[in-house]
């Protein structure tokens, strides 16, 4: 197996738009246990300095598998998605993400590399909205392992 | 309050059950099977079902979210994931204990280490995030 670096580069382009909910950020919140009114509460939002509530910070894991989805459906990449595994992830967030947002993601591949028998590819989602405004950069490590 | 080098942020202890897990599916729409069934997490060499790695990471940010009481403040959060929290199909589920420390005040910018244990272990690899403190 192996990927293929000469790969290393491409880019996929902005998937269809996310609108990002309240009743969203709030179901995302509940699943982490965070209980800040900034996540349910438009008008405490609104008193913080925000358009509308706010997802915590981890939110965009939603739109880093759309990035990572649309890899996996690249058949020259051939991601073998039953090997693979999450590697490491960040997000730099350039703003928080609010209810409104209108959100499409861009994936970059920007490495692929085999070492001790796994690969490793690391995908870049440049999440912005339908505007063209940057909100996020997440980027992911995922390792798929290797035949044993 | 003035933040300084070294302060420690409170800890967070937090029982992850499988009824977690597929709470957290839902919300972050993320559908692996390793994260709800013994069998496919079996037979792709897993212990057992283990929470997805980015509700680890969900949880671990609480630790700074609920420090500086903004979720908007927080800049970049980053992590690796070095071992998998292996959930047990009981009551009483996986507890994952989480805690920070400011490694570092720059102007109006705090960087925090977060740690995140599974069984004494851990899970999360330099987890730093930095975050606006005004």
């Amino acid at each position: 197996m192996g990927l293929d670096q000469s790969l290393i580069g491409r880019s996929y382009p902005p998937s269809e738009v996310y609108e990002v909910s309240r009743a969203k950020i709030a179901e995302f919140a509940d699943a982490i246990g965070d209980t800040s009114s900034l996540s349910r509460d438009a008008e405490a939002a609104r008193a913080a300095g925000y358009p509308d509530v706010i997802a915590p910070p981890t939110f965009l894991t939603i739109a880093n598998l759309g990035a990572i989805d649309a890899l996996v459906s690249d058949p020259e990449l051939g991601l073998d998605y039953d090997r693979m595994v999450h590697g490491d992830q960040s997000f730099v967030h350039e703003r928080p993400v609010h209810a409104g947002d209108r959100l499409e993601v861009t994936t970059h591949v920007d490495s692929i590399f085999a070492r001790a028998g796994n690969d490793f590819l690391t995908l870049r989602a440049e999440i912005h909205t339908d505007g063209g405004e940057l909100v996020c950069t997440g980027r992911a490590q995922l390792v798929v392992r290797g035949e044993q | 309050m003035t933040i300084r080098v070294g302060d420690e942020l409170p800890p967070l202890s937090v029982r992850v059950t499988r009824g977690d897990l597929v709470r957290y599916a839902g919300a972050s729409l993320d559908f692996n099977p390793i994260h709800f069934s013994d069998r496919v997490a079996s037979e792709v060499g897993l212990p057992g079902v283990i929470a997805h790695g980015m509700l680890t990471m969900g949880i671990a940010g609480r630790v700074v979210t609920e420090w500086v009481g903004d979720a908007g403040r927080v800049l970049s959060y980053a992590t690796r994931f070095t071992r998998p929290v292996v959930v047990p199909d009981d009551e009483d589920g996986a507890l994952v204990e989480c805690s920070g420390t400011v490694t570092a005040v720059e102007d109006d910018i705090a960087t925090v280490s977060i740690t995140a244990k599974f069984e004494g272990r851990p899970v999360l690899g330099k987890a730093t995030a930095t975050v606006r403190l005004t």
